[in-house]
């Protein structure tokens, strides 16, 4: 179950026993693990690099982090998005130390190779195309075709959002998603149901945890049985849709609480959300009555819209895409990505979403409640960050990892679902069934398994037979 | 020599609204937020942008987000700095619980304009934060207040921070900077 008692880490597999629920803390707080999941999960996992709307014209470009690279997020003169390794190809300097802006170029300051963007002079954008004395220093036999940026091989904008992933090998990012694709249609989607109309709101938020990233991961994948300890002095406050005295969410005080008929989804590939597209949740009342019409209007709309494409109107998370890609596509609508510093630091993004079409008075409502809501100064993710660094730092000692945290809820009692190798939890509020299959993905790739031997494990769902009660 | 009254004026003025300042950190350094919360104007406006980093060409353009139409660490108004303290109180923030230790120190403050009865002062702040054992925050950049008198003394009526980090290095912000 533990690390063996000369520190070495055999299988990380065996430190993850989803039958029994018991994890070892090894895989939170190891830096042999953590240096595991650098080389073995982040560069061929699909990742959320930002946001199409970051860059909207020629030349944008916005500066993110894919594990433990930074990469530049470009779009080219054709209108075309890029993923480039921000490093130097003579020697590695980054070239660029700006969070956004525009450039058709990036010149490295060290020695001045520079990378072009712009199609027309390069035969592909992030080629080399300056080099200093090119002929007096490499007798003109230097290949520039050859020291481009690093591309990134596979990039997807999906509905404005932005992935990438290092490993050519890897599933397309359809097959890689799977049926999880509806909650990230719900986060891009506007709130009529519009397709794509979402934007984001400039300025992403940025800071440092010292926490494991898999802890923020593992929050939103479904753990809504925090909520009642965690968040208690939010929900003593009020600070929703409703005002004072009502839900921090905005859920409607007729529905019979927040969670009726509401299941988890767990999916074998590893992706979670804290409900299931049967759920259907209106939209929140709001204290302002123009707010009330406003968003009534839209869930009419998007309702309409959907029931006419057979399309269940549940799907507003919290959910995680594994691994570190977290999101709400409700109130509040933001997105989280848990960058990776080390097995106990993490750098935590986030972007909130808008749809296009809003007016101001949503925008300008949305946005102060996002703000209130999460982020470093948000009253209600300040407690999760408090709980997720000091379980970190208690989990570290000698003693504390030789103990297994508990995952036991709902163990056996997973519900078959109707969605691709997807189960739901026997509970709303309990059941950490998608915790159990996230880090059960998690182990299978950082023991490096080939993708045959992935795609193979990930075939069937296992836990929706046999043992489950129906 | 005859003293020039203006300047005089001036000079007590600064005093004036440096005391008020100076008394408003005790306020919330010994964590008396009810009091401090009374030194608030009914409009009161607080922000504190994010902070970008840009080419030097962006700077005026871009450096800054914009309180008002884009997304910063705070851009609220006196409702919410009401539901912050409400918050403290409970005891069931775990963030405050146990409970930071700060000092919030003001210097540099300078009258950018006085049109009475509202100020514009520039100023800087160090924030120190130091929690549990080794959780220690600094926090430091600058400020325009502006500030209002009344039959009741003053009050601040906006406030904006242009705090000098880009990646927040504090885990979080549950204290008021």
């Amino acid at each position: 179950m533990n690390a063996t008692a000369n520190g070495t880490i055999g299988r990380v597999r065996d430190l993850v026993d989803v039958r029994t629920g018991e994890i070892s803390r090894e895989i939170f707080v190891s830096e042999q693990i953590h240096r595991m999941e650098l080389e073995n999960l982040f560069p061929r996992a699909w990742l959320f690099v930002g946001h199409a709307t970051q860059v909207p014209g020629p030349g944008d470009f916005f500066s993110s982090w894919m594990g433990s690279d930074p990469v530049l997020l470009t779009r080219d003169d054709q209108g075309e998005l890029h993923v480039l390794l921000n490093s130097c190809r003579h020697r590695g300097m980054r070239v660029c130390r700006y969070d956004e802006g525009n450039t058709m170029q990036f010149t490295c300051p060290y020695h001045a190779w520079s990378y072009s963007i712009d199609g027309s002079l390069v035969s592909t954008p992030g080629d080399l195309f300056g080099v200093p004395q090119l002929n007096a220093a490499y007798s003109n036999k230097l290949r520039k075709e050859n020291w481009g940026l690093v591309r990134c091989p596979k990039v997807r904008d999906y509905k404005g959002l932005v992935f990438a992933s290092w490993d050519p090998e890897a599933p397309e990012f359809d097959d890689y998603v799977g049926d999880f694709h509806w909650w990230l249609d719900n986060l891009a989607d506007a709130f009529d149901g519009t397709e794509a109309g979402t934007e984001v709101f400039r300025g992403v938020q940025k800071w440092r945890i010292k926490s494991n990233w898999k802890f923020v991961s593992e929050n939103f994948l479904g753990d809504t049985y925090h909520g009642a300890s965690t968040h208690a002095s939010v929900e003593a406050v009020g600070i929703g849709p409703g005002g004072r005295g009502h839900r921090r969410h905005g859920e409607r005080q007729n529905q019979g609480g927040f969670s009726k008929g509401r299941m988890k989804t767990s999916f074998r590939l590893g992706h979670g959300a804290s409900d299931n597209l049967d759920y259907e949740l209106e939209y929140p009342e709001f204290a302002e009555p123009r707010l009330d019409e406003y968003f009534t209007a839209a869930w009419q709309a998007r309702a309409a819209k959907l029931r006419a494409q057979g399309r269940p109107l549940g799907g507003r998370g919290p959910a995680t895409m594994f691994p570190n890609m977290s999101f709400s596509a409700g109130f509040p609508r933001s997105i989280l990505v848990a960058h990776p510093l080390s097995a106990t630091e993490t750098e935590v993004w986030r972007w909130y979403l808008v749809d296009k079409t809003a007016p101001d008075f949503v925008r300008d409502w949305l946005r102060h409640y996002y703000m209130r809501y999460s982020g470093p100064g948000g009253m209600t993710e300040q407690d999760d960050m408090e709980n997720w660094d000091y379980a970190t730092q208690a989990s570290r000692g000698v003693v504390a990892r030789r103990y297994p945290y508990n995952y036991q809820q709902g163990l056996d009692e997973e519900v078959p679902s109707t969605l691709d190798r997807a189960v739901h939890s026997h509970h709303a509020i309990a059941g950490e069934v998608n915790a159990r299959a996230f880090y059960r993905r998690w182990s299978e790739f950082v023991d490096n398994l080939s993708w045959p031997e992935l795609n193979k494990l990930a075939e069937s769902e296992d836990r929706a037979t046999g043992s489950a009660r129906a | 020599m005859a003293i020039d009254e203006g300047a005089l004026q001036r000079v007590l003025l600064l005093a004036e609204v440096s005391e008020f300042l100076y008394r408003e950190a005790d306020l919330l350094d010994e964590r008396r937020y009810e009091e401090w919360l009374d030194l608030l104007a009914d409009d009161y406006q607080y922000a504190v942008p994010l902070r970008m980093n840009v080419t030097y060409d962006d700077v005026a353009a871009r450096e800054d987000t914009r309180a008002g139409s884009e997304i910063c660490w705070f851009d609220e108004d006196k409702g919410t700095a009401e539901l912050r303290v409400a918050q403290l109180a409970t005891g069931k923030h775990w963030a405050e619980e146990p409970v930071s230790r700060v000092t919030h120190l003001v210097a540099n403050i300078r009258l950018e304009s006085a049109e009475l009865p509202e100020v514009d002062l520039s100023c800087r702040f160090v924030v120190y934060r130091n929690r549990v054992s080794d959780e220690t925050d600094f926090l430091v950049g600058r400020r325009k207040d502006r500030l209002r008198k009344t039959g009741d003394g003053w009050r601040v009526v906006r406030r904006e921070l242009l705090l000098d980090q880009s990646v927040l290095l504090a885990k979080n912000l549950s204290i008021f900077v």
